[in-house]
């Protein structure tokens, strides 16, 4: 890889495994995601998906590697990033309104103590406006459906403005409509410059809607165009990669050799 | 008539005055402290640490007596040593926060009457362990009133990473540092709140004056800022009408206090808007959409 592509990566990660216990659930990973692509993550479940989101996000430290945010966003300074997990532990039984749910995404212009003010509030409406929740701002949200929590989650990343998004299955137990709903949404930042990234089951969705994908099964097995990576050599390797939990495994050799 | 039932006595007897000065304190912060406490289902934690209080305070009480500051400090001391080691055995072993303070509150318990009997007659330890409300002296006094001001300007500081931390503590993680801060400075607050309380209601009362408050304010409204001020409300009545209540049948104060309190929670629980049982009698009939 040149130096000049390399400037433009939003995330690179170096030799990166990420676990729990010491047991490798993201096994020596290397490699980077350009700034501004639009990337699936798929493989089978336990394959580390979401352990990589968390490695991204910082909830999670490396058992050894590095992974390095934005070597050359266009705004300098440390990257943002916005991460909706895959059930985000959400308390649907406090009582909060919708509308102050979403708000919290101005979180890093407003931080603990700003105010929000009025252009602030035409972003929240134009942003529950995107979403579709248009009249549920007074709505608590143990009222709302599913679907409709999803919705308010995305109208809260549109308003975190921020350059790097990962998503956690965004779409399961979501249905068709609202799933385009939202698809869009994510092709918008993509067009918008942003990097974003998706776990994503559905293949179908992955070949229609994500230029580039990375198949994982606890090491990467094709990362690429999504047409060259979904293959069914590929998928059938992943899974077979992605063997049980190993109580007894022995320390991992590679860094050594 | 209602006069001498409901005004007399603390126009007549100083006790009463600042009995019902130092209710009306603990109320005012008791009560926010306490929706919180509720909110993050942390309602238990908050008796936990009530009873971890009392062997700190019985340690001060043995070297010192019945002595202010001593059984404050010491109170202060157990609580926080008991709400940094049951976070602590929570984050490192696989024993949760809830089963760590209940360890941790019920050798604490037994630490504490053990050191009060020690020294002390059993009128001590009912002192420790109920209070003295009608006793209030200066001191104590504003050591209550000055704990309810540092917990209200603590809250409005607090406000957005507490909530935001009940709500999506995920969320939260990701945006700030903010949520761990705000958690442990909340424990902080409900610490103080009891060793304040613990003066004028005792070890195993104090906790009172925050939940049974806060938990009748759930069913009055859906909304934290309302149910705050209902679960203030509620507090303050309660501390009135408890003394009111001690005064003309003779029963001890702080105990009539959170009876009160407790009947407050029970009519609550029957006829609140919120979800109250009554209202489940007569469902109505269902809406068009």
């Amino acid at each position: 890889m040149t130096d000049a592509a390399r400037t433009s990566d939003a995330i690179r990660f170096e030799n990166l495994t990420l676990g729990y216990d010491r047991h490798p659930a993201v096994h020596h990973l290397d490699g980077a995601l350009a700034s501004g692509s639009l990337t699936a993550v798929v493989g089978p479940n336990g394959a580390g998906k979401s352990t990589l989101l968390k490695g991204i996000v910082g909830a999670l430290p490396p058992l050894s590697g590095h992974i390095r945010l934005s070597l050359g966003t266009p705004r300098g300074a440390k990257a943002r990033i916005a991460y909706l997990p895959q059930a985000a532990d959400i308390d649907r039984s406090f009582p909060i309104t919708v509308y102050d749910l979403v708000c919290v995404g101005l979180w890093s212009r407003a931080g603990l103590f700003g105010g929000i003010g009025r252009k602030d509030r035409v972003r929240i409406e134009e942003a529950l406006a995107a979403v579709g929740l248009t009249g549920f701002e007074k709505r608590t949200i143990g009222t709302l459906s599913g679907g409709q929590m999803q919705r308010a989650l995305f109208a809260r990343l549109l308003l975190q403005d921020a350059d790097i998004i990962l998503l956690d299955e965004p779409f399961t137990a979501i249905d068709a409509r609202t799933t385009a709903d939202l698809l869009a949404l994510v092709r918008r930042w993509h067009d918008e410059g942003r990097t974003v990234v998706a776990v994503l089951h559905d293949m179908e969705m992955v070949r229609q809607a994500f230029p580039r994908t990375l198949l994982l099964a606890r090491e990467p097995v094709a990362w690429g165009e999504t047409d060259e990576v979904l293959t069914a050599e590929n998928l059938l390797r992943a899974r077979h990669l992605v063997e049980a939990f190993d109580t007894h495994a022995p320390i991992c050799a590679r860094d050594a050799a | 008539m209602l006069y001498d039932l409901l005004i007399d006595p603390f126009v007549e007897f100083d006790f009463m005055r600042r009995a019902l000065v130092g209710a009306a304190a603990l109320a005012l912060s008791g009560g926010p402290v306490g929706v919180f406490l509720m909110l993050r289902r942390m309602s238990l934690t908050g008796d936990a640490m009530a009873h971890a209080i009392l062997p700190g305070a019985a340690v001060g009480f043995l070297l010192y007596g019945l002595s202010l500051p001593a059984m404050t400090i010491g109170g202060l001391a157990a609580g926080f040593a008991v709400a940094l080691a049951a976070g602590l055995v929570a984050r490192t072993t696989a024993l949760k926060e809830d089963a760590a303070l209940a360890a941790f509150y019920l050798i604490s318990l037994a630490l504490g009457v053990t050191l009060v009997s020690l020294r002390g007659s059993n009128v001590d330890l009912l002192h420790v362990l109920f209070g003295t409300v009608l006793a209030l002296d200066d001191a104590t006094l504003l050591l209550v009133a000055g704990i309810a001001t540092v917990t209200l300007a603590a809250l409005a500081v607090l406000y957005r990473p507490l909530v935001l931390e009940c709500v999506d503590p995920g969320f939260l993680r990701s945006v700030s540092r903010a949520g761990a801060v705000a958690h442990l400075a909340f424990l902080a607050l409900v610490v103080i709140n009891l060793v304040g309380g613990f003066h004028a209601l005792g070890t195993l009362l104090a906790v009172g004056m925050m939940m049974l408050p806060a938990a009748s304010a759930r069913f009055w409204s859906g909304d934290i800022t309302v149910m705050i001020g209902v679960s203030t409300l509620v507090g303050m009545l309660s501390g009135a009408a408890g003394l009111i209540l001690s005064y003309h049948t003779g029963l001890p104060a702080g105990p009539s206090i959170i009876l009160v309190a407790g009947g407050a929670y029970i009519a609550s629980l029957f006829v609140g808007p919120v979800d109250g049982l009554l209202w489940r009698l007569v469902p109505g009939r269902h809406l068009e959409a």
